[in-house]
C-alpha cells in the first residue's frame, strides 16, 4: 500500500505502525516511550503526527504514530503545526517533570524550549513514566515491577516494595532512556530495586557471568540445563570450537 | 420449579399481576440508598409491625401462583427503589392514592396506620411542602418535581420491590425478552434499536444500533456485552438507583443486547463503593439461575447466556471503555491507545458491546413497543429521555428524568424550584468533571446531547450542579481539575503533566497571585489536553476550564488583575464586613471561632477584620443577610 508521508510518496506493508514506516524512510519522529522489543504503549505522546484519509481530505486527527497502522492512501504529516505545537507543549511538561534529564532536556533544546515555563517538580528524578521498564520486565518474565499509583503519584516500584522475583537482569536499567532506574555493578555483584545479586564464575576462566537467580529463571524458562550456565559464553564457544576440531580431523 | 417456556412465564406473569392489582393499596417505602440512611428501613419494620397489631390485612411480596381462589381486600407493603427525591426522605407512597409522606419516622408510623391505612385520611404535616408557595402537596401529581417529569429509565425506581422477581413481571417484566426470543430475530431486534435512535447515555452519546450492528459485523464468533455500571462523576447517582431499583430490567436490557450481538456472556462492572446494587444485582442473578430465565436453553428457546458481577475499585478512568475492559481481564485499570475500536477487539480482544445502565435499561420498553415509539420522544438526534441528578444550590434536589430537548430553565425552575433563597443564577455545570459551566443566556438551551456540545459542556452521564452568584468559576474549575488529578491513570503525559500544572495555574490564580499570561498559558494547556490525550478523560478535562474562561472570562481577571473574587469564595482574596441591614441578633458573634465580631445586643456589629480567617461562619449563621463580602 502507499502513503504520503510530507508530500512523499511511500510504501507500507499492512500491520506495519506508521512510526516504522516513516523512521525506515528517514523521516525523523521522535519518541520516548517506543521500544522496538515490546509492545507499543502510546503514552509519551511525543510520536504524534497528523493523519487525513482519502475518504475525508478535509478533515485531520492527531494520532500515536507508534500505534497506528498503515493504511492505503493515508497522508500524513509529521510537523505540521499542530503537531509541533502538542509535541513541544508535551516536551516542556517533562523538562519539568525531569528537570535533570539529559535526554529531555536535549529534544527540548530540539524543539526550541530553553527553560520550561512550567512548576517544576520537587526533589525530581530522571523518570518520565514512559514504562518501558515494566513493559520489559514483564517481556523478559519475571514482572518484578510495576506503576503503582494514579496521575501525579505514579511510580514504578515492586510490588509493595519487595522485588522479591526480580532476576538482576538489569534489562530495565538498560532500555531506560532517560537513565533513571539506579543499579550498580562489580564483578561480583548487581544491585538494583534495593537487592543484591551474587554473579556466578566461570567454571573455567572464571569470569564474571550473570546472577544465579536469572540462570535458573532462564534454565527454567528455556528448558536448558543450569549445567549449560555454568561456563561462559566464550568458553563454551571455545569448548565447541575444540570438539568440532576433534570430530574433523 | 424453574420457567422453562414461554407458557409457564406466561402463567406465573398473570399470577403475579392478578395478585398485584387485588391489592387494595400499594405501600411503598423508598429504600434506596439516601433514605436507608435515613431510617427507611426501621420505619418499614415498625409499620409491618403496626399493620399486623391493627389486624390490618396485609401480603409483603406478591403471588407466583395463582390459587384461583378470590383474594380478600388487603393492602400490600413493600420496599421499592430510589424515589429520586432523596433530600426529604425517607419517603412512603400510597398508591393508587398518590400520597406521599416525606421525612417519615418511626414515631410517624402509628399515625399513618391509624389514619392514612384505617380511615383513608391524609396526613398534612407529612406532605411536602412547596418552597416557593409553602402550600402542601398531597401525592407525586401535584408536585412539579415529579409532575414535570417523563419516567422511561427510572419508571420502576420506587414503583415496585427491586428484590421481587413476581413484582418485576406483574410490571410487565420479561415481555420484551419473551416477544424478542419467540417473536423476533436478533437482527429484528437491532433494528428496533436503530429505529429508536438511542444513543449512549454514559456520556459520549454514541448510537447504541450502530454499535450493535458494527459488532454484529466484526469477524469471530464469540462476542461479549458489558453493562457499565462504573458511575463515576461526583454527585451523579442515576446509575446507582437504576441498578438498585429495578435490577431485573437492568438485566433484561443486557440479554436482549446479547441476543441481538450473538453473545453467550455478559459482565456487569459496578462499583464496589455500591454495596446495594452489588447486592440487588447478585440476588438477582441468582434468582433468574434457579428460575431458569438465565443459564442454558432460557424458556426453551435455545438461547445461552451467562452474566458475571465484576466490582470495581472506585477508579473514575475505570469507567473508560478500555480502562474497564483491563480491568474485567483483571489487568491494572488503564486506557488502551488504540485505534480499532473495543467494539471490534475489545474485551480478551473479541468484539465487544459495552453500554451503558441507563442505555441498557432503556432496551426492553424499546423491544417491546418498538424503536419508533421511543423515537418519538426527545429531539431529531436525541431520542428518549435522559435522567439527570439535579444538585447544587437548588431547592429541590434529586434524579429528575425529562424528554431530551427539555430547557435548562424548565429543570431548574420548575422541576428544581428556583435557587436556594431566591438567590440569582449564576451558572450550570453539566456533564461531571469533564462537564462544562454555562452561564444564565444558556438557560433556555434544548437540552440534548448535540446543543450541550455545542454550548462548550457535554451531556456526560447527566450531571447538573447549579450554582447562586455566590460561586466563583475560577474555583469550580480548580475544584474540577483538582479532581481530575487525582483521577487520571498517569499513562499519558498531557493529562498527568498537563492537569498537574493547570491545577499549579488555577490555584495561584486564586490565592491572588496570578500574573496575566497565566490566561494564555492555560488556553494552551487546554489545546494540548484536547490534541494530545491518550483517552477521553484527558481529552475532555479541558471543559470546566475552556468552558469558564469561555463564559466567565471577566472573573479570571478580576482575579489576576484586581486580586478580587467576584463569587465571594477565594479566601485570599474576599474580606468580610457587617453592612446596616444588620439587627444586632449576635448570631454572628456567637459562632465566630476567632471572636473576630464585637457589638452591642440591638446594635449594629463589626468585624476585626485583622481577627478574621474568613471562615464564611457568619454569613451561615446571619439571619438578615447583613454580611457583604467584597
Amino acid at each position: 500500500m502507499r502513503m504520503i508521508i510530507d508530500g512523499r510518496v511511500v510504501t507500507a506493508e499492512k500491520g506495519r505502525t506508521i512510526l516504522e514506516v516513516a523512521r525506515e524512510n528517514g523521516f525523523d519522529i521522535p519518541s520516548l516511550c517506543y521500544h522496538a522489543g515490546v509492545e507499543s504503549w502510546g503514552g509519551c505522546r511525543l510520536c504524534l503526527v497528523e493523519i487525513s484519509k482519502t475518504s475525508r481530505p478535509d478533515r485531520s486527527e492527531l494520532v500515536v504514530s507508534c500505534i497506528y497502522e498503515a493504511e492505503d492512501g493515508l497522508s500524513i504529516k509529521t510537523a505540521s503545526p499542530k503537531v509541533i505545537e502538542a509535541r513541544r507543549d508535551v516536551l516542556e511538561m517533562l523538562m519539568a517533570r525531569a528537570p535533570e534529564s539529559a535526554v529531555v532536556r536535549e529534544l527540548g533544546y530540539k524543539y526550541g524550549i530553553i527553560e520550561t515555563a512550567y512548576v517544576k517538580r520537587e526533589n525530581a528524578d530522571k523518570c518520565i513514566m514512559c514504562g518501558i521498564c515494566t513493559r520489559v520486565c514483564e517481556v523478559m518474565g519475571p514482572a518484578a515491577i510495576t506503576l503503582a499509583g494514579r496521575g501525579g503519584e505514579r511510580v514504578v516500584t515492586p510490588p509493595y516494595g519487595e522485588a522479591e522475583d526480580c532476576i538482576g537482569c538489569l534489562a530495565c536499567a538498560q532500555s531506560c532512556p532517560t537513565g533513571a532506574i539506579e543499579f550498580s555493578e562489580t564483578p561480583d555483584e548487581r544491585s538494583i530495586w534495593g537487592r543484591t545479586f551474587k554473579r556466578m564464575r566461570c567454571k573455567l576462566c572464571n569470569a564474571p557471568m550473570l546472577p544465579k537467580e536469572q540462570v535458573n529463571f532462564v534454565a527454567n524458562k528455556s528448558g536448558l540445563s543450569p549445567l549449560y550456565f555454568e561456563v561462559c559464553d566464550s568458553c563454551r564457544k571455545k569448548q565447541s570450537a575444540k570438539t568440532f576440531a576433534r570430530l574433523v580431523s | 420449579m424453574p420457567i422453562s417456556s414461554q407458557n409457564e412465564l406466561q402463567t406465573r406473569r398473570s399470577a403475579a399481576e392478578k395478585s398485584f392489582r387485588s391489592a387494595r393499596r400499594r405501600v411503598m417505602i423508598c429504600a434506596g440508598t439516601g433514605c436507608v440512611a435515613n431510617g427507611a428501613l426501621e420505619v418499614y419494620d415498625e409499620l409491618l409491625k403496626a399493620i399486623t397489631d391493627a389486624g390490618l390485612p396485609v401480603i409483603v411480596e406478591l403471588n407466583s401462583h395463582d390459587d384461583k381462589k378470590k383474594p380478600k381486600a388487603h393492602d400490600y407493603l413493600a420496599k421499592s427503589g430510589c424515589h429520586g427525591f432523596c433530600q426529604i426522605g425517607p419517603l412512603l407512597h400510597i398508591m393508587p392514592d398518590d400520597i406521599l409522606y416525606c421525612r417519615v419516622k418511626t414515631r410517624d408510623v402509628a399515625e399513618i396506620v391509624a389514619e392514612t391505612l384505617t380511615k383513608g385520611a391524609v396526613i398534612e404535616k407529612l406532605l411536602y411542602k412547596d418552597p416557593n408557595s409553602k402550600e402542601r402537596r398531597k401525592g407525586r401529581a401535584d408536585i412539579p418535581f415529579y409532575a414535570g417529569q417523563t419516567r422511561i429509565a427510572l419508571k420502576r425506581c420506587g414503583e415496585i420491590d427491586p428484590e421481587s422477581l413476581n413484582a418485576y413481571l406483574a410490571d410487565g417484566g420479561f415481555a420484551a425478552l419473551e416477544k424478542a426470543l419467540f417473536e423476533m430475530t436478533p437482527e429484528k431486534v437491532v433494528k428496533e434499536v436503530e429505529d429508536s435512535g438511542i444513543r449512549g447515555r454514559g456520556g459520549a452519546g454514541f448510537p447504541a444500533g450502530r454499535k450493535w450492528r458494527t459488532c454484529i459485523e466484526a469477524a469471530g464468533d464469540v462476542r461479549y456485552v458489558i453493562c457499565n455500571g462504573d458511575e463515576g462523576d461526583p454527585g451523579a447517582f442515576m446509575d446507582r438507583s437504576i441498578m438498585e431499583g429495578d435490577p431485573y430490567a437492568v438485566l433484561e436490557g443486557l440479554m436482549l443486547t446479547a441476543y441481538a450481538v450473538g453473545a453467550k456472556q455478559g459482565y456487569i462492572y459496578v462499583r464496589h463503593e455500591y454495596p446495594l446494587a452489588v447486592q440487588r444485582l447478585t440476588k438477582a442473578i441468582a434468582v433468574l439461575h434457579t428460575e431458569g430465565l438465565l443459564g442454558k436453553n432460557i424458556l426453551g428457546s435455545g438461547f445461552d447466556f451467562d452474566i458475571q458481577i465484576n466490582r470495581g475499585g472506585g477508579a473514575f478512568v475505570c469507567g473508560e471503555s478500555t480502562a474497564l475492559m483491563r480491568s474485567i481481564e483483571g489487568k491494572v485499570g488503564e486506557p488502551r491507545a488504540k485505534y480499532v475500536r473495543s467494539v471490534v477487539r475489545g474485551l480478551f480482544d473479541k468484539p465487544t458491546v459495552l453500554n451503558n445502565v441507563e442505555t441498557l435499561v432503556c432496551i426492553p420498553g424499546i423491544v417491546k413497543d418498538g424503536g419508533k415509539t421511543f423515537k418519538k420522544i426527545g429531539t431529531k438526534n436525541s431520542s428518549g429521555t435522559k435522567a439527570f441528578s439535579l444538585v447544587g444550590k437548588v431547592k429541590n434536589t434529586g434524579l429528575v428524568e425529562v424528554p431530551m430537548g427539555t430547557s435548562l430553565r424548565k429543570i431548574i425552575f420548575e422541576l428544581g424550584g428556583g435557587i436556594i433563597k431566591d438567590r440569582p443564577f449564576k451558572a450550570v455545570q453539566t456533564g461531571g468533571p469533564s462537564g462544562g459551566c454555562l452561564p444564565s443566556s444558556k438557560l433556555d438551551l434544548a437540552v440534548d446531547f448535540d446543543s450541550l456540545t455545542a454550548a462548550g459542556s457535554m451531556m456526560g452521564s447527566g450531571g447538573m450542579i447549579v450554582m447562586d452568584d455566590r460561586t466563583c468559576m475560577v474555583d469550580v474549575a480548580r475544584y474540577f481539575i483538582e479532581f481530575l488529578v487525582g483521577e487520571s491513570c498517569g499513562k499519558c503525559n498531557p493529562c498527568r503533566e498537563g492537569l498537574k500544572q493547570m491545577l499549579a495555574i488555577l490555584t495561584r490564580i486564586c490565592k491572588g497571585n496570578g500574573v496575566p499570561e497565566d490566561i494564555a498559558r492555560i488556553e494552551r494547556l487546554c489545546d494540548t489536553l484536547e490534541n494530545a490525550s491518550l483517552c477521553a478523560l484527558g481529552k475532555s478535562a479541558a471543559n470546566p476550564v475552556r468552558s469558564t474562561l469561555q463564559y466567565f472570562k471577566d472573573e479570571y481577571e478580576a482575579h489576576i488583575n484586581e486580586k478580587r473574587c467576584p463569587g465571594g469564595v477565594c479566601r485570599e482574596l474576599i474580606r468580610f464586613d457587617i453592612t446596616d441591614k444588620c439587627i444586632g441578633c449576635t448570631a454572628c458573634a456567637k459562632q465566630c471561632p476567632t471572636a473576630a465580631i464585637t457589638g452591642e445586643r440591638k446594635k449594629l456589629h463589626v468585624i476585626d477584620q485583622e481577627k478574621c480567617i474568613r471562615c464564611g461562619s457568619c454569613v451561615t449563621a446571619c439571619p438578615s443577610d447583613a454580611i457583604d463580602i467584597t
